[in-house]
C-alpha cells in the first residue's frame, strides 16, 4: 500500500468558483522523497492545505488516502494525529504562547489521540534541547513565544523542530527554502535528510531545484493548473532550472 | 501546560450547561419586604443591631439616594431597573448568629461544598499544607453565614470578620474608615449601596503584621428578586501586608439581579494590599436573558507613604458589568496597580477599566487591562490617569490590549488622561486583534482540538494578568476563561 495516494482530487477556494485542482493524481511511496514544482499560481500550496484540512478549501471531488484511509473528512488536528505533518510557507506567530507550551500541547494531543500516555516532562526538555541543537536553535528562542519575533529562518528552523518532535508519517514541505539565505538552507535540509526513513515520506514543495541539491528527490512532480503534467526522476529538476516552466507546460497543454 | 488540557475536559463535561454554578439551593430565608423606603434602611439596621450612628449614616445616604439618577455614560444597554420590585435583605431564616459550623443550616453547608469553598477548618487542616490555608469569609445573600480561621488570625492581631460583626466588636474602627474612601455621595449605586448594604467582610492588619494566610470572600446571591449590597472594608495598617481574594457566584434565573457592591481599601505608610476577584456572576443564557446586574465601586486609598495597592480582577460571569477598581494615590511614592481580564461571550456586555488618581509625589501606576469579547458581546476598557498639580514625577503606564474572537462581537477602549503637572510621564499603549483563523488553523495542524487552541490561544493572551493572581487561583482562572468562551467558535 503507497503511503499517499490522491486520486482525481479537484478543490476550489470556498468563496469562489474556481476550481483551483483540476483531478490530481498523486502517489507517494514509503520512504520516499517527492518533489513538486511549478510555476506560480498552479495549485502548490493549495494542495500543501487541502491535505491539510484548511477551512477555506472544498474539495469538489476525489480523494486522497493517507495510509489507505480517506483523510478528507477528518478534521485537520485528526489528520495530525494520524502523521500528516505540514511545514508552513509562512510559520504563524502566537503571541503570548511559550515554544515549550507549544511543542509539548502538541505532542500531547497526538499521543492522547493515538492511546498514549502523555510525556513526562523530564522526557520531554530532553527531547527538544537534543532536537533543538542539531538545528541550532538557541535556548533564547526556545523561551520564547511560538515564532515571535522569529527571523524567516528561525521560523523554517522552528517548522523541521517541531516536524522532528512529532514524527509524522508524511511530511509536507512548503516552499521551506523560500526566504532562507544558503546557511539556513543546509541547516534545514540537514534536519530534513536526518529524517529520511524507510517508513516516512516527503512532499517538498518548491519553486527551485536549490533546494533539492540538499535535498535529493527520489521522484519530481510538476505540477501545473491544478494537475501533475510530468514525473520523472531528479534529472527533472535540472531540466527545469535550466529551461524554465514554459516549454514543459506549454508541451503538456 | 496541563491546565490547557484540565480546562478542555472540564469544558467537555460541561457540555451544553456551560454554568456550573447555576444551581439554587431550598432554604426557608428570611425576607423584608419587598421594595425600598426609610422603612426598609430601618429594618435592615436594627436586623443587624446596629449603633445610632450607622443607622443616621444610612438614612443620609437613602435621602440623597432619592435625588440622584443612574449613571448612563457607560457603553451598556439595559430596561429600566424598577428599585421597588426586589427584596433588599435575604438572610436564611436559621442563621441566628451561629458559634459553630454545627449550627449552621446544612442545605448551606452543601452549597459551599458544591462551590468547592471550604469552610471546615480541621477538614483544611488535615489535608493541605498549612501556607495553603485560605481563611473565608461566606456570605449568602445578604449575610455572612461564617468566617473561618478568625481564631488562629486573630493571634497575630488581625481582624477578619463580616461587617455587621465588626459593627458590634469593633464600632471605632469602622465608624473611622467606612465612607473615607467611597464616600456616600459618590455615585447612585455606591449611595445605594450605604443606605441599603447588608454585609460584607471586614479586615483590619495591626502595623508591621504580614497576614498570616490568604484572605477571601464568597459571595453567594441564591434568593429570587433579590438584590445582594454587600460592602468591604480593608485597612492595612502602616508596614502589613494582606493579600485579599473575592469569589461569586450566583443561580441561572431568567431574572436579572443586581449586585451592587462597595469596597473600600486604605493602605497606611509601607503597607501593601493586594485584593484579587474572580468574579463568576450568572452571565445569563446565549439570548441575553437573565444574569447578574454587576454595578460595583471599588477603590482604594494609598493614604501612606510608599503604600501600595494592588487590583487584580477576572471578569467572566455577569450579563452587564459596570466596575472600576481604583486606587487614589495620596501618599508620596504610592503605588497603584489594576491588572485585569475581561471576558465577554453571548450577550454580555462589559464596561471596565480603572483610575489611578495621583495626588502625591513619585507615585506610580500600571494598568494592564486584556479583554476578550466573543458572541455578540460588548466588551470596553474605560479608564483614567490623572496628576494633581503636587504630583510631581508621577508616572504611569498603561497597556490594554483586545482580543475578538468571532465576526459580531465588539471591543472598545475609551482611555481619559489628566496632567496637570509638567513632570508626570503617562505612557498608553493599545492594540486590537482577532484570533486568527491562521492561528486555529497552525494549531490544529500540529494536533490540538479547535477548543485546544482557543484556549491556547487566549490563555497566552492574558498570560501577564495570569501571572498577578495567587498562586492557587490561577489554573483556576485559566480554567474558567476557557469555560466561558465555550461555543465561541465554530
Amino acid at each position: 500500500m503507497s503511503l499517499l495516494e490522491i486520486k482525481n482530487l479537484t478543490a476550489k477556494l470556498a468563496e469562489e468558483d474556481k476550481q483551483i485542482l483540476n483531478g490530481l493524481n498523486l502517489t507517494v511511496e514509503k520512504g520516499q522523497v517527492a518533489a513538486i514544482m511549478g510555476p506560480n499560481g498552479s495549485g502548490k500550496s493549495t494542495l500543501s492545505y487541502v491535505l491539510a484540512g484548511r477551512e477555506d478549501y472544498e474539495v469538489t471531488g476525489g480523494e486522497a488516502l493517507l495510509d489507505g484511509e480517506n483523510i478528507l473528512e477528518l478534521d485537520p488536528d485528526e489528520r495530525a494525529a494520524k502523521g500528516l505533518f505540514l511545514a508552513f510557507q509562512y510559520p504563524i506567530e502566537i503571541p503570548g504562547v511559550g515554544q515549550m507550551t507549544f511543542l509539548k500541547a502538541a505532542i500531547n494531543a497526538q499521543r492522547r489521540k493515538n492511546g498514549l500516555d502523555e510525556i513526562a516532562t523530564p522526557e520531554f526538555i530532553k527531547l527538544v534541547n537534543g532536537r533543538a541543537k542539531e538545528l541550532g536553535i538557541s535556548q533564547d528562542m526556545l523561551r520564547r513565544s511560538v515564532n515571535v519575533g522569529f527571523s524567516g529562518g528561525e521560523k523554517k528552523r522552528n517548522e523541521i523542530l517541531q516536524m522532528a518532535l512529532l514524527q509524522p508519517k508524511l511530511a509536507i514541505l512548503d516552499e521551506t527554502d523560500s526566504g532562507l539565505d544558503i546557511d539556513a538552507l543546509k541547516i534545514v535540509a540537514d534536519g530534513v535528510n536526518a529524517m529520511r526513513s524507510p517508513d516516512r515520506g516527503f512532499v517538498v514543495i518548491t519553486h527551485y531545484q536549490r533546494l533539492l541539491d540538499y535535498i535529493k528527490p527520489d521522484v519530481v512532480h510538476v505540477l501545473s493548473a491544478g494537475r501533475i503534467i510530468k514525473t520523472g526522476g531528479p534529472e527533472l529538476a535540472l531540466e527545469l532550472e535550466a529551461k524554465g516552466y514554459a516549454d514543459i507546460v506549454g508541451k503538456a497543454a | 501546560m496541563p491546565a490547557v488540557q484540565e480546562t478542555v475536559e472540564q469544558v467537555r463535561a460541561i457540555d451544553v450547561d456551560q454554568y456550573k454554578y447555576g444551581f439554587s439551593t431550598e432554604i426557608e430565608m428570611e425576607l423584608a419586604p419587598k421594595g425600598l423606603s426609610e422603612d426598609i434602611v430601618r429594618y435592615i439596621s436594627a436586623r443587624k443591631n446596629e449603633p445610632a450612628w450607622m443607622l443616621e449614616w444610612r438614612l443620609d445616604a437613602y435621602r440623597r439616594w432619592l435625588t440622584m439618577r443612574e449613571p448612563e455614560w457607560a457603553r451598556v444597554d439595559y430596561p429600566q431597573i424598577d428599585f421597588q420590585d426586589m427584596y433588599y435583605y435575604a438572610a436564611p431564616k436559621s442563621n441566628a448568629a451561629p458559634q459553630s459550623l454545627d449550627e449552621i443550616d446544612p442545605a448551606i453547608l452543601e452549597t459551599y461544598k458544591k462551590l468547592g469553598i471550604p469552610l471546615r477548618e480541621q477538614e483544611i487542616l488535615a489535608g493541605v499544607a498549612p501556607e495553603k490555608r485560605i481563611a473565608v469569609d461566606a456570605v449568602f445573600d445578604s449575610v455572612s453565614v461564617v468566617t473561618t480561621f478568625k481564631e488562629e488570625l486573630r493571634k497575630s492581631g488581625v481582624i477578619f470578620c463580616s461587617i455587621s460583626e465588626a459593627l458590634q466588636e469593633h464600632p471605632e474602627l469602622v465608624r473611622q474608615y467606612i465612607g473615607s474612601v467611597v464616600p456616600t455621595t459618590d455615585n447612585f449605586y455606591a449611595t445605594l449601596n450605604a443606605a441599603v448594604f447588608s454585609d460584607g467582610s471586614f479586615v483590619y492588619i495591626p502595623p508591621d503584621v504580614r497576614c498570616p494566610m490568604e484572605l477571601s470572600t464568597y459571595f453567594r446571591i441564591n434568593e429570587q428578586k433579590t438584590g445582594q449590597f454587600e460592602r468591604t472594608l480593608i485597612i492595612a495598617d502602616k508596614g502589613s501586608y494582606v493579600s485579599y481574594l473575592e469569589g461569586c457566584t450566583a443561580p441561572m434565573r431568567d431574572e436579572n439581579q443586581l449586585h451592587a457592591a462597595v469596597v473600600e481599601l486604605i493602605a497606611h505608610d509601607d503597607a501593601e494590599i493586594k485584593y484579587s476577584t474572580v468574579q463568576n456572576w450568572f452571565p445569563g443564557d446565549a439570548e441575553g436573558k437573565g444574569g447578574i446586574y454587576n454595578f460595583v465601586t471599588k477603590r482604594g486609598d494609598c493614604r501612606g507613604a510608599r503604600s501600595k495597592i494592588s487590583w487584580t480582577q477576572v471578569e467572566t460571569g455577569s450579563a452587564i458589568t459596570w466596575k472600576y477598581p481604583s486606587c487614589i494615590l495620596r501618599g508620596d511614592d504610592s503605588q497603584g496597580e489594576f491588572y485585569s481580564i475581561a471576558v465577554s461571550n453571548g450577550a454580555q456586555q462589559v464596561d471596565s477599566g480603572t483610575k489611578m488618581i495621583h495626588l502625591g509625589k513619585n507615585t506610580r501606576s500600571r494598568i494592564i487591562s486584556k479583554g476578550i469579547s466573543a458572541g455578540r458581546s460588548q466588551n470596553t476598557y474605560r479608564g483614567l490617569v490623572s496628576a494633581h498639580r503636587r504630583a510631581t514625577n508621577a508616572k504611569n503606564f498603561t497597556n490594554c490590549d483586545s482580543l475578538l474572537i468571532g465576526n459580531a462581537c465588539g471591543a472598545h477602549t475609551v482611555p481619559y488622561i489628566e496632567s496637570k503637572t509638567a513632570s508626570a510621564v503617562f505612557e498608553h499603549e493599545a492594540t486590537t486583534s482577532k484570533v486568527s483563523e491562521d492561528q486555529m488553523f497552525y494549531c490544529m495542524q500540529r494536533g490540538l482540538t479547535q477548543e485546544e487552541a482557543i484556549a491556547l490561544i487566549v490563555n497566552g493572551f492574558v498570560k501577564d494578568v495570569l501571572q498577578q493572581l495567587p498562586m492557587e487561583f490561577m489554573v483556576e482562572a485559566q480554567k474558567l476563561i476557557a469555560i466561558s468562551l465555550e461555543g465561541s467558535v465554530g
